[in-house]
């Protein structure tokens, strides 16, 4: 329809006013020449009417100093709320919660504390690990590497002496 | 560079009082020295270059680079982040009207409530005390209060349950209280079990098993204002021993 617009146009020599031919349904019969001059137009408008500021840069310096007005960072301030031997349990868990200093310092007692309490030291724990590798690994090996691990464990023990088949009698 | 502000540390300033901080001509051996940054808390202010004293007291300092005045009042100035005790004044609609003892009453949404929602308001009568934090404290707008964190949980703040009682101290002994080494808390500990909440507008609420025990904790920490640090302990003790 549009393309007969455009014959109709033509023939009649009536032009179509810009709006319409900016308009979606529009586009699609225009020529190369009339949709580049139709964007130029439309640039043109958005340059006019882009507006700026006819000012020299602002250059602001860096500033050293720092405002803060409240007192709770100046003196390491606790949470406003407290409990005091338990009688709102949820307050005392909140305490803990906000005041994440205090939990440092409990955490580093319970860490004391854990030291004190353990029973198997590190060395010994490791000892009874080395002890452990031969077993461990076999816990993981299919059977077929088992049986092979198994006839090694053997062989250490028994040196020198290997085991054969021995065929049965008749 | 801040070699002046480090020098009155300790001593008493007094509002007009200035130090004036300017780029460093010389030139260092050690090539280019990167810019300490001063931070300076309530009391100083912040005017181009200066720094200007606006209230007075003592000038103290932390590691690594903040000062701030140490000073003594009893008006409380909202700043933000800071967690107050309030009173609700007015229900208006989609706010309430707070009085936190300040210039001006600041406003608290209904939304900022833990779990609150547009169906799902929160209870909150005129003449209930919220503790609350501001979210908006700025001498040329009205303060607002919030009862939320920023991820939208209540820790603690929001109505007040009843059977407590609020009383007013000075902002000094708040900041006593709250200190994280404080003594008189460590003495209040020792006392009764009890619940107490800090404004930083210089409000109390105690609650404890009994009327009567509130009654004892809030006269004491009324009296503590005024009282030495053996005074203290020594009436602290005559409490305990039951003689009050």
């Amino acid at each position: 329809r549009v393309s007969l617009l455009r014959l109709k146009m033509e023939n009649d020599s009536v032009k179509l006013s810009k709006n319409l031919l900016r308009m979606k349904f529009m586009q699609r019969g225009l020529d190369a020449e009339t949709k580049k001059q139709l964007e130029e137009d439309e640039k043109r408008i958005i340059s006019d009417e882009h507006w700026y500021l006819d000012l020299p840069e602002l250059r602001t310096k860096e500033t050293l100093i720092i405002e803060e007005k409240s007192f709770v960072p100046c003196e390491d301030l606790k949470y406003g709320r407290m409990s005091f031997r338990g009688f709102n349990p949820e307050v005392e868990k909140l305490m803990a919660v906000m005041n994440p200093r205090d939990e440092e310092e409990k955490q580093e007692q319970q860490q004391q504390l854990s030291r004190m309490q353990m029973d198997v030291t590190d060395e010994e724990m490791a000892q009874r690990y080395e002890s452990l590798v031969g077993t461990m690994k076999k816990k993981f090996a299919k059977k077929r590497e088992r049986a092979a691990m198994e006839e090694d464990d053997v062989n250490q023990n028994v040196a020198g002496t290997k085991r054969v088949f021995l065929k049965p009698q008749d | 560079m801040f070699s002046s502000l480090k020098e009155k540390v300790g001593q008493v300033l007094l509002p007009g009082d200035e130090f004036l901080f300017e780029a460093e001509n010389t030139i260092s051996l050690t090539g280019h020295v990167k810019a300490e940054k001063v931070v300076c808390g309530p009391g100083l202010r912040r005017s181009g270059d200066r720094v200007l004293v606006c209230k007075s007291g003592v000038l103290r300092h932390k590691q690594p680079n903040m000062f701030w005045v140490d000073s003594q009042q009893r008006r409380y100035v909202p700043t933000k982040g800071e967690s107050v005790i309030g009173i609700v004044t007015v229900k208006s609609g989609d706010v309430f009207k707070v009085d936190f003892g300040g210039s001006e009453q600041a406003s608290l949404s209904y939304l900022a409530f833990e779990g609150a929602t547009k169906r799902n308001r929160p209870n909150v009568q005129v003449g209930d005390l919220v503790f609350a934090q501001f979210l908006i404290a700025n001498k040329d707008m009205e303060p607002e209060l919030v009862c939320i964190d920023s991820s939208g949980r209540a820790n603690g703040m929001g109505v007040l349950g009843g059977g407590g009682l609020l009383f007013r101290v000075s902002l000094g002994l708040v900041r006593r209280l709250l200190a994280p080494h404080s003594e008189v808390r460590s003495d209040l500990e020792k006392l009764f079990p009890c619940e107490l909440v800090v404004g930083m507008n210089g409000r109390l609420w105690v609650r404890s098993s009994s009327i009567q025990q509130t009654l004892i904790i809030a006269n004491l920490l009324q009296s503590c204002d005024t009282m030495t640090a053996p005074q203290r302990q020594e009436l602290f003790r005559r409490v305990k021993q039951g003689a009050l």
